[in-house]
């Protein structure tokens, strides 16, 4: 079903904020194991759906906030063109609003960006009621503050996002993954050579003892890098998606999963512990830990989140610009009625 | 006007040398990198650590003075013009690089670190930082987060939000907010990004930590000439419509060439239409084949000549020419209008011929050198500010252009910013709802309206007073055009 919900949306916030009511957005609950959603009543996005112009040589597309990831991979696909980001589809159910509303970003993020990387405009819904548009279709715009990325990773809080356009890019020609078997010293100084070196670099996961690195450029610049790699080259098509989506055996496990943001370079995830998957060169990495503190000593920014199988833990997500948190939630909702109490 | 209770705080706070008061020491404060805008502040300050950041931050808040934040004067829109009233606050003297992490390929600096310095710093291990805006031997870094400025080489790189990592700001309420830092992500909402291009309204950036990107192996340029606009016009389009990214694409019409020329001698054709510079780098085997697909598409445009550096001189030889533009068509005339709109790519052609023909309306020569592979145009209207009313008919000639750049679906700046140059045609992109929403956003970080206020998001009276036109209530200029 494509069409344009944006009507009944809209009506249903003014209304809610006429009645005082605090409204919940859901798209297809994709992250539901993430928590709960926030008390309030249903805002649905699954009826606002579609893409509204998706132009190749434009390298943009844009559509409704419902439309879900996959759809916009097959449209993008069929032109030989893909998202600039990578954002986990989660079930095979993520959608655009919700890439948007958690910011989380797969297996390509230090060389391709991130969905805020990639986001250039959108429109949306404030806590006035009101429908607003902000950035645009270009590559390159200033003209006011940048509310679009503001809305990435704010979990629906500061507004309702209606629809959105994202960069996008050529498909490369030829992509195959460098596997090599190696223990975890030698993945994390391996790991960082990947920043160093101008590879046409474009993922890297180390599990199960073994470091991925996929590659995508044309036949020979692959070769080339597998070479200097010292790796044989693999297809994997399926791997990678399943590292994104969270559908690789790894994530099968029962016992509270973390997600442990590092900084660029540190290699500390040798320390961390036994049950582990390491995405960005080092930098995101997945642990299976009952108890973090005890583990993880974790430096300036670093910061660790409960993901699966845990109960968020609040007290440890607020940052040190409380203050100013609460203001900007206050500029865009002043009632508070959108994704109340949710942590962001 | 003086406040002697400020200075004497000032000067408890400051070393003697980091305070100027004597007006023909603070004239060359009065305007950035936009001249016509122009006003003489009554104190320059320019701290040395983050604590006289703090103290100038501090007594101005208690005292009720605005504070306009300076790096090194390059922008391009009066953002760092000063206020009469208010305290100049400029940075340049913050200028050391803090680190340099080979591990996690980062450069951690002051704001005063001019841009190029970061590469120049880190050159000998290979690295660079990517985005170079043409100021960039100049402009400072944290006039580049302020601007979120771009360069020839965002095509491929992106903006300086998209390689920035993490910032220091200091609030105007006294706290020091540390955003980002070397890691990918933080928790709670992304204000790194809304930092970015906030034109030195919500806070003053002390600290900025980039990436690094490692330089690329090989690279070559193409210069396509055409003996027609829209055929250049449509290669750009081609190119990239064939899933090629260039790390530059840049397009010089026929003024902008003889005029480069005469003054640089790049070996530019001068009787041409139109060049395109393609700029492609990476490793070897993958410039090698993108290069030749890149020089068949020209030809197949209609390019009459196609040819390629491959040395890092002749490449240079090729960017020198349009490097030199600027000051290049600054020759022609006493003074010249730089304007900055965005549009989508295939609205290029539409947007130059709507160029020439308001040239004739306003009857001043304009030249176009843009960044053609991002839809950033860059017309330069020529005039004589001495001839009666040429300034003004500039300026509306100039104005006009932008209100055709939003008729398009493009926007009134790309990289330059609003400061106080374009505020009237932020009446013409945002509704009132949404330019409120940026006033109660600005208020969030600045409730007292102290950082630099009258910039950057005009006050709806001053909307309304220019008939309140707004886009989303289809009162659009040029109806006639398709909206995307």
């Amino acid at each position: 079903m494509t069409g344009d919900d944006s009507e009944r949306l809209i009506t249903h916030v003014r209304s809610a904020l006429e009645r005082d009511r605090a409204v919940s957005i859901e798209g297809e609950a994709s992250k539901a194991f993430l928590g709960p959603r926030a008390d309030g009543e249903l805002l649905s996005t699954r009826g606002h759906t579609g893409i509204i112009e998706y132009r190749p040589d434009e390298l943009v597309v844009t559509a409704r906030a419902g439309t879900l990831l996959s759809e916009l991979d097959a449209a993008l696909g069929a032109e030989n063109q893909m998202l600039a980001c990578d954002p986990p589809h989660f079930g095979g159910k993520g959608t655009l609003g919700g890439a948007i509303a958690a910011g989380f970003s797969g297996p390509a993020r230090p060389w391709q960006g991130s969905v805020r990387d990639g986001l250039l405009g959108v429109e949306l819904v404030n806590g006035y009621g009101e429908r607003m548009q902000f950035g645009g279709q270009v590559m390159k715009n200033v003209a006011g503050y940048d509310v679009s990325r503001l809305m990435v990773g704010a979990r629906g809080t500061l507004g309702l996002i209606l629809s959105a356009s994202l960069k996008v890019l050529p498909r490369p020609e030829y992509t195959r993954t460098a596997v090599v078997a190696v223990d975890r010293v030698e993945a994390c100084s391996r790991s960082l050579n990947l920043l160093h070196k101008p590879f046409p670099i474009s993922g890297s996961c180390y599990v199960d003892n073994h470091l991925h690195v996929r590659l995508s450029g044309n036949e020979a610049a692959v070769e080339d890098a597998s070479e200097t790699l010292r790796a044989d080259l693999e297809v994997e098509e399926s791997f990678w998606d399943q590292v994104r989506d969270h559908e690789h055996p790894f994530f099968q496990g029962s016992r509270p999963l973390w997600r442990v943001s590092l900084a660029r370079g540190s290699c500390a995830y040798s320390e961390i512990c036994q049950e582990q998957l390491v995405e960005w060169a080092g930098a995101q990495v997945w642990a299976y830990m009952d108890d973090t503190q005890s583990v993880i000593e974790l430096g300036e920014g670093e910061h660790a989140t409960p993901f699966r199988n845990v109960a968020a833990d609040s007290s440890k997500r607020i940052g040190t610009e409380d203050k100013y948190v609460r203001r900007l939630k206050a500029a865009f909702d002043p009632q508070d009625i959108f994704n109340r109490g949710m942590v962001v | 006007m003086s406040n002697p209770r400020v200075l004497e705080l000032f000067r408890a706070h400051l070393p003697p040398q980091s305070i100027i008061t004597d007006q023909a020491a603070v004239r060359p404060f009065e305007t950035d990198g936009i001249t016509a805008f122009r006003e003489r502040p009554w104190v320059v300050v320019l701290p040395e650590t983050v604590e006289q950041v703090r103290s100038v931050l501090q007594i101005s808040r208690d005292h009720d003075v605005p504070v306009v934040t300076r790096g090194a004067g390059t922008g391009l829109s009066g953002g760092a013009r000063p206020i009469r009233d208010g305290v100049l606050l400029t940075m340049s003297k913050m200028s050391k690089v803090i680190e340099v992490d080979l591990d996690a390929c980062t450069a951690t600096v002051e704001p005063g670190v001019a841009n190029l310095a970061i590469s120049d710093a880190v050159r000998e291990h290979g690295l660079y930082y990517a985005p170079d805006p043409s100021s960039q031997i100049a402009c400072s870094i944290g006039g580049n987060v302020a601007e979120n400025s771009g360069g020839v080489h965002c095509l491929k790189y992106g903006l300086t939000v998209h390689n920035v990592l993490g910032i220091r700001v200091q609030t105007i309420e006294g706290e020091e907010l540390v955003l980002g830092g070397k890691t990918y992500d933080s928790p709670g909402y992304d204000l790194l990004a809304l930092m970015m291009g906030s034109e030195g309204m919500l806070g003053v950036v002390t600290q900025v930590t980039v990436k690094l990107l490692p330089e690329p192996p090989d690279k070559r340029v193409l210069l396509g000439v055409y003996d027609d606009l829209p055929k250049a016009g449509d290669s750009v389009s081609a190119i990239i419509g064939a899933g090629l990214i260039p790390a530059a694409l840049e397009m010089m019409d026929a003024l902008a060439i003889r005029a480069a020329e005469e003054y640089v001698h790049a070996g530019y054709p001068i009787d041409a239409a139109a060049i395109l510079l393609c700029e492609l780098d990476g490793v070897a085997s993958q410039v090698e084949s993108d290069a030749d697909r890149v020089s068949d598409i020209m030809k197949a445009k209609g390019a009459i000549n196609v040819r390629t550096a491959t040395t890092e001189e002749e490449c240079e030889l090729f960017w020198k020419g349009r490097k030199a533009a600027f000051p290049a068509l600054g020759r022609l005339a006493p003074d010249y209008y730089c304007m900055d709109g965005s549009v989508p790519r295939h609205a290029i052609g539409r947007v130059l011929s709507e160029i020439t023909r308001l040239s004739t309306v306003y009857q001043l020569p304009v030249a176009n050198v843009f960044h053609a592979g991002d839809g950033n145009l860059h017309p330069l209207v020529l005039y004589d500010a001495n001839k009666e009313d040429e300034l003004q008919r500039a300026e509306t000639f100039g104005g006009k252009i932008l209100e055709y750049c939003v008729a398009v679906g493009g926007t009134i700046t790309g990289e330059h910013g609003v400061g106080v140059e374009k505020l009237d045609q932020m009446c013409l992109q945002f509704s009132e709802a949404e330019l409120n929403q940026f006033h109660r956003l600005k208020a969030a970080f600045d409730p007292g309206a102290l950082m630099n206020p009258g910039k950057a998001v005009p006050a709806l009276a001053r909307c309304s007073e220019l008939g309140g036109m707004h886009v989303h209530e289809g009162k659009v200029p040029h109806p006639e055009l398709e909206r995307f």
